[in-house]
């Protein structure tokens, strides 16, 4: 099928629109800015205005943060924010691509630059001079949360060790966050999925290309996913191998984005990548309803605020997480029920953005602070970053409950 | 790797029917979990409850009127609900917005008694339970009335409104307030955002006030609000010292995504899950019973297996049956027969658009316990019974509320958790 055929496809969800406003009540952008007209007028009524070859119609589409929850909650199936992500690639075409967007979506360039020197890069990105002249350079608004380099990565501890032999085997896709900045969540997903029995295979592997993708570098976006699915598939070998991640937006990206926000569905590795890709907590939820989940869980007499963001609602199977803190003995969990914490990746970050972000996740910050946890779990990484910068609160991924649980102890500091 | 979840009781559809017979089936202790391609009907209904409008003539005592219909149709929803668990239904959907999120915000009225209340248009629309927002426009307390509308507001008319009003024998005026607001046009729901600023409504308050007349009352589209409209409700009716009321408008529908909120945080409370995004996409049946139902997850399909399950994904408006281009009915979402289907022959549509069309009242056949036939362990609530013409009766979200409470009732055997 050609590029035009898949646009096609997507477009021909159009005319399933019966323009109901149900995405315009559940769009957490709109709901905080005038300056982003909403899901439906940027997307189903705008896209018949733009024409092959013409210049884009509506710069407005620009402030959508692609969470995807427009087409989450769409009865009719309308492609809203895949329509909107194509729409914003083409005004970014048309518009030059800004040097900021180049940079920031590129993280294992940052990665690899940040790690050997990470005390001083961390430092340097902590000072206000270094903020305010990134700002006024590069658009990168001085208080929005950075994350820091953990000075290790996490395939050289993956590499250095093996994973006991099992018939059961996962292909372990750690993503950019754990690598360069988490290492120690990788470390855990490890060891939660050995404690079931699980033997995981770390391939090499780079960025899913999901940021590059946000920014409407759909292009660079498609290489590097491509890249990403070669590099998990060589490792698919048998009928039952599956792949698992614990970065919710990179699974989904894997899932589902790719293929049809950059127009890929026909890519049969990427097919294969996206049939066998798991979330981890999807993966541990399933295990768990056949009955096939360790539950030797210690209790742990203390209360979370549970966050699913908007990447992780995008995989359509509501909030595993939720459910498997839930097993835990005396952890109180309170459910947030506000959508998004408006980070959207590297939306939150951007100068012209980051108030806009801010407002959007100001009903989840007033409800965290409202449930009394000290801790709040979330299970995409830069959301996790937002919540703390934002609710001076712990915020980690759900798994971190469960390998406490297990009682698996200290992971390599 | 076989796949899956498992759950005591899958519910199809999150509109009300849905979403009440999951909090139902929750709340007796059931682990249930709801399956949504996208939100339903709520957002886009009035947010009244209207048990019986029409028979065809103008309904006062709907309960009462409710065991005329049944007795002449007996194919008619209602007939297998009864009138009894209509009642119970209404009741435990006001205790559940009372200890609901927007309490005090709830629903006035009861089953045996309809209030006429104005309509966008300017119409009296009877309805059994209304939003207690709604509650002052009821007719019998309306004599003078000014309608407020906003230039930015495009789908309200507040002058159409009023003139309709006037011609049903109330005094009514309607008047135009300017708004600060950052786009040229806005919808319910936006105002409805900005009204929950305190600032903002006393702004909003001071320009109105001038223009209104002692004695009258204010009407005005469903916008008080969507966290808190008690609090937005009251404080307006304390600022202009009169009592104001809400009238449902067009989508997005502020006082339907209230009613979808309280449902939604009900089943978050008795401990459901709702999964939205998650269309139904294949399912498996055994021995003439549903095991499994698969949904279009991201990358892969998920499949969740029950005991017993509810399709409440709606009629001809929801797409869940359609009318092919070879004019065949189906039911689209597990393939159940349907009943109702005009014979080969007979007209399927009516010339008068507003006549009882043949195919309005096709649904999924079901026996006496609203069991899908062909089908032991799936029931069947709201617009994807047969049977009713609810747009004509007036009688949608009625029979959505009850057949919901209804199919959980018969799933659990009125098991109710305590403690």
């Amino acid at each position: 099928m050609s590029d035009l055929a898949e646009l096609a496809l997507l477009r021909g969800s159009l005319d399933h629109c019966i323009k109901c406003t149900i995405c315009e009540t559940a769009c957490p952008v709109a709901a905080a800015t005038p300056l982003f007209p909403g899901p439906k007028y940027a997307g189903p009524q705008s896209e018949r205005y733009r024409v092959l070859g013409e210049p884009s119609v509506d710069a407005s589409v620009d402030y959508c943060s692609g969470c995807g929850i427009c087409s989450q909650v769409c009865p009719q199936g309308v492609k809203i924010a895949e329509i909107n992500a194509q729409a914003r690639d083409k005004l970014k075409r048309q518009r030059g691509v800004p040097l900021r967007d180049r940079i920031i979506t590129r993280p294992t360039w940052l990665g690899r630059v940040g790690t050997p020197v990470a005390p001083l890069a961390n430092l340097t990105l902590r000072l206000r001079p270094t903020r305010v002249l990134a700002q006024r350079l590069l658009g990168v608004h001085r208080d929005a949360a950075l994350p820091r380099f953990a000075g290790r990565r996490f395939s050289r501890w993956a590499a250095a060790r093996s994973s006991p032999r099992s018939a059961r085997r996962v292909v372990y896709f750690h993503g950019c966050g754990t690598e360069y900045y988490e290492p120690w969540e990788g470390e855990k997903v490890v060891a939660i999925l050995e404690h079931n029995g699980f033997e995981v295979i770390t391939p090499r592997q780079d960025c899913c290309g999901l940021p590059l993708q946000s920014s409407g570098l759909f292009d660079d976006a498609r290489k590097a996913v491509l890249k990403l699915a070669r590099a998990l598939a060589a490792h698919l070998d048998g009928e039952e191998t599956i792949i698992v991640g614990n970065a919710t937006s990179c699974t989904l990206m894997l899932k589902r984005e790719a293929r049809e926000i950059l127009a890929l569905s026909e890519d049969p590795t990427l097919r294969l990548v996206a049939e066998r890709t798991y979330d981890i907590c999807e993966l541990l939820l399933e295990l768990h309803h056949r009955g096939e989940l360790r539950t030797d869980f210690r209790a742990l007499p203390e209360t979370v605020a549970y966050h699913a963001p908007c990447q992780q609602q995008g995989h359509w199977i509501g909030k595993p997480a939720l459910e498997l803190l839930e097993l835990i003995p005396e952890l109180d969990v309170r459910e947030m029920d506000a959508r998004c914490c408006g980070i959207a990746g590297t939306y939150g970050i951007k100068a012209e953005k980051y108030e806009i972000g801010m407002r959007v996740g100001q009903e989840l910050f007033s409800q965290v602070q409202a449930s009394g946890a000290a801790t709040v779990a979330c299970d995409s990484e830069t959301c996790r970053w937002q919540i703390a910068h934002a609710t001076r609160r712990e915020a980690v991924h759900p798994i971190d409950y469960l390998y406490r649980a297990y009682g698996l102890g200290q992971p390599g500091v | 790797m076989s796949r899956g979840f498992r759950y005591d009781a899958v519910v199809i559809g999150a509109g009300s029917a849905g979403l009440v017979a999951a909090t139902r089936l929750a709340q007796a202790g059931a682990s249930v979990a709801v399956l949504a391609k996208g939100v339903g009907c709520t957002h886009l209904a009035a947010g009244t409850v209207d048990v019986l409008g029409y028979a065809p003539e103008l309904v006062s005592r709907p309960l009462e009127a409710v065991a005329a219909l049944t007795h002449e149709n007996p194919q008619h929803p209602y007939a297998r609900i009864g009138q009894q668990r209509i009642g119970e239904a209404l009741r435990w959907l006001q205790a559940t917005l009372d200890a609901g999120p927007l309490a005090p915000y709830t629903y006035v009225g009861d089953a045996d008694h309809n209030g006429l209340h104005p309509t966008a248009l300017g119409a009296l629309r009877p309805s059994a339970l209304v939003p207690s927002t709604m509650a002052a426009g009821e007719r019998t307390q309306l004599e003078r009335v000014c309608i407020v509308g906003t230039p930015a507001l495009r789908d309200f008319h507040p002058s159409l409104c009023a003139a309709n009003l006037s011609r049903a024998g109330v005094q009514a005026r309607a008047v135009s307030v300017e708004l600060e607001l950052e786009r040229a046009d806005m919808s319910t729901l936006g105002i409805a955002r900005r009204l929950e600023e305190p600032r903002w409504r006393a702004e909003f308050c001071a320009r109105l006030t001038p223009l209104l007349r002692s004695e009258e009352r204010v009407g005005l589209p469903a916008m008080l609000g969507l966290r808190e409209p008690h609090t937005v409700h009251a404080d307006l009716e304390h600022r202009l010292g009169r009592r104001v009321f809400e009238i449902p408008s067009l989508p997005p529908s502020v006082a339907g995504m209230r009613l979808y909120e309280s449902l939604r945080a009900a089943l978050r409370a008795a401990g459901g899950r709702l999964m939205l995004g998650a269309e139904v996409v294949s399912h498996t049946r055994e021995d003439g019973r549903l095991s499994a139902v698969q949904t279009g997850a991201a990358g892969h399909a998920a499949s969740y297996s029950a005991d017993a399950f509810v399709l409440a994904s709606g009629g001809f408006a929801s797409g869940a049956i359609e009318l092919d281009s070879h004019w065949a009915t189906h039911e689209r979402v597990l393939g159940l027969a349907l009943d109702g289907v005009p014979a080969p022959g007979e007209p399927r549509f009516l010339p008068d658009y507003q006549a009882a069309q043949p195919l309005a009242s096709v649904g999924v056949a079901v026996d006496a316990q609203l069991r899908a036939l062909g089908a032991s362990n799936v029931y069947v609530a709201g617009a994807s019974l047969p049977g009713a013409v609810p747009w004509r009766e007036a009688s949608g979200e009625g029979i959505a509320v009850a057949s919901g409470f209804a199919v959980a009732q018969t799933i659990t055997g009125g098991r109710e958790r305590h403690g």
